[in-house]
């Protein structure tokens, strides 16, 4: 029996402004919803142009249980297409990257597509003539999807016809983006390093909300980041300490230093935490990389840029990005509790190595399927997966620091260890879920929207 | 390639690997970490031939200090993921000695690893690589790599050491 898919106003009952109803966690029906409103009608992020440097390069990603790729074409555009054939259904690619040439070839039938997805050759396609194919979708090539947005080389796609653009969407914070790119002296990003894989099962809102969650990393991470702490106390001030020692031991700073930290919302549940400093601002300084950043951006650019490290970014509800460390994570949802987490690291162009290492050592020591930190936080993500099971109390907290005219802001910063991030989250979902029940009257300097 | 001729080596070397394994088995954790060289490295890559730990991603690639912070950590009692705690068994084929230098031997040895939590197993195989080195009279691991067959897959949590 069906009980969110023909009732909206049960669906979006499961929201209030400072709580949330367990089944938006745990409910097959309501993930299947998601997959099929919030993960179509918003922008989630597919891949990066680095990755497709090359004519006929593709990736293959899964979006909203979907079967994309992505592929570079001749003329050097980005297409995301649907991965499968016109004809029968199969998929055209099955390996995670690779290159395809000038056309996709059905391992099927050798029905072949232009990397435009337009049909290209049939074979033996006299026996076609006389029926009517070409009228029919099999006729028309590979669908393509249609809105596709490429910002700094991170693409992004809308599956759904109707939805905002990406300009209105994204916002303002496109500035985290912005100062993760600038980073580099030429200004570009390129996927380097890999991809580390590392399957969750938990709900894909739990990590999404963790990114921005600041009252978490002392408690839970007492016996990984503390351990690290404990290990390096009693040593001499001027001891140089080792990057991990460095990376490890800001995750168990006390609460005044992540409510120092603030967290800025932005409509649509995109967010940050370290308006004002994050746990990467103090890593060693690396003077040879400054001062190549000092002659691409002059003086006063550079510092701005360096001086911005922020913590995690979340562009809601695919893709967290770390700009002062140049690593990213993108979620992908595969059912109420199960969910991919892909950890990806960035060479800024134009940089010495150091900074790849520093990046690649980060995102090892944190969200390796190995990683003493991810088990901390999986096994929190998992205990409320199995917690949220109990009866009695169907509701979910996200009372921290609550005020009841947080709703109509677009852009709001507040103290680093509110749970407004959490709440902006579920805003977005509500309009995106149930936009017949939910009229947001976001305030602008224009006027209401 | 200069096998050794003396079996008393051969043999001494071997031991090495099994007794290694053994004392992760039995959760003998600092024993195991007095097995490292001053310089010893634990790797396990991210992808198949993997040359460099520094340039790209790895599942693990730690120095004694990390390796003693993870030891260090499964001893707190708020080592939450550990709760209940897990245990491991190996199961090794005879480790073949695969080259010998100035500084000591290079053993390939393949492995089941099996580690368990609770209601939940996780099953790895691979082929284990030891660097072994002399140092102070004792054999060392100056590396320790584990290529697992399924490094590129999608993994849960993997809380011990292989």
């Amino acid at each position: 029996m069906p009980r969110y898919r023909d009732d909206d106003s049960a669906l979006a009952a499961l929201i209030e402004p400072d709580q949330v109803h367990r089944d938006v966690y745990l409910d097959q029906e309501v993930f299947d919803l998601e997959m099929e409103r919030l993960w179509r009608r918003t922008w989630i992020y597919a891949g990066h142009t680095s990755q497709v440097p090359s004519a006929g390069d593709y990736v293959s990603v899964d979006i909203a249980g979907e079967p994309l790729v992505m592929v570079r074409e001749s003329n050097g555009s980005i297409r995301v297409l649907k991965n499968r054939c016109a004809h029968k259904g199969a998929k055209l690619v099955s390996a995670p990257q690779g290159n395809t040439g000038k056309f996709f070839r059905c391992p099927y039938h050798a029905w072949t597509f232009r990397t435009d997805g337009k049909l290209l050759a049939i074979p033996l396609k006299t026996g076609y003539e006389g029926t009517r194919l070409s009228d029919c979708p099999s006729g028309q090539g590979l669908q393509a999807v249609a809105n596709v947005a490429t910002y700094r080389g991170f693409v992004f796609v809308r599956l759904a016809d109707e939805g905002p653009s990406f300009e209105d969407y994204f916002g303002d914070s496109l500035s985290s983006i912005d100062n993760m790119a600038d980073r580099s002296p030429e200004g570009e990003l390129e996927i380097a390093g890999g991809c580390l894989r590392y399957m969750h099962n938990c709900n894909w809102k739990m990590f999404v909300e963790n990114l921005n969650d600041t009252m978490h990393p002392m408690v839970a991470h007492e016996s990984s980041a503390g351990t690290a702490k404990k290990l390096w106390q009693g040593k001499p001030a001027d001891e140089p300490k080792p990057m991990a020692i460095e990376q490890f031991i800001p995750f168990v700073s006390d609460y005044a230093f992540f409510d120092g930290m603030g967290v800025r919302v932005f409509e649509n549940g995109h967010s940050y935490t370290g308006v004002n400093f994050s746990i990467h601002s103090s890593y060693s300084a690396m003077p040879e990389y400054e001062q190549k950043l000092v002659e691409a951006l002059g003086e006063e650019k550079a510092k701005s840029v360096l001086r911005t490290a922020r913590h995690n970014t979340i562009y809601y509800p695919s893709l967290t990005i770390k700009g002062a460390i140049q690593a990213i994570r993108v979620v992908r949802p595969i059912g109420p509790d199960k969910t991919l987490i892909e950890s990806w690291t960035f060479r800024l162009k134009g940089a010495p190595d150091a900074l790849l290492q520093r990046t690649l050592t980060y995102s090892r020591l944190i969200n390796s399927p190995m990683s003493v930190v991810g088990h901390d936080d999986l096994h929190a993500y998992r205990g409320i997966q199995e917690g949220l099971k109990a009866t009695g109390n169907d509701w979910v907290s996200l009372h921290r620091d609550y005020r009841a005219d947080e709703a109509g802001e677009r852009d709001r910063t507040v103290n680093g260890t509110s749970e407004i991030s959490m709440r902006n989250q579920f805003r977005a979902w509500a309009r995106y879920m149930t936009p017949q029940y939910v009229t947001p009257q976001y305030v602008t300097p224009q006027g209401t929207k | 390639m200069i096998p050794p001729t003396d079996s008393a080596v051969r043999e001494a070397l071997i031991d090495f690997v099994y007794r290694e394994a053994r004392l992760l088995d039995e959760r003998r954790f600092d024993a195991w970490h007095d097995l490292f060289a001053d310089d010893g490295l634990y790797w396990i890559p991210l992808v198949h031939d993997q040359q460099d730990g520094l340039n790209h991603a790895s599942l693990m690639y730690e120095d004694r200090l990390l390796l003693k912070l993870r030891i260090e950590r499964l001893k707190e009692p708020r080592a939450f993921s550990q709760q209940p705690e897990s245990r491991c068994q190996h199961v090794l084929q005879r480790p073949e000695i695969e080259a010998a230098d100035g500084e000591g031997y290079r053993l390939r040895t393949p492995f089941f690893y099996a580690e368990a939590r609770g209601d939940e197993q996780l099953v790895f195989t691979g082929v284990v690589r030891h660097h072994l080195v002399g140092e102070s009279g004792a054999w060392r691991m100056r590396e320790k790599r584990i290529d697992l067959l399924n490094c590129d897959a999608a993994l849960p949590s993997v809380q011990l050491f292989m």
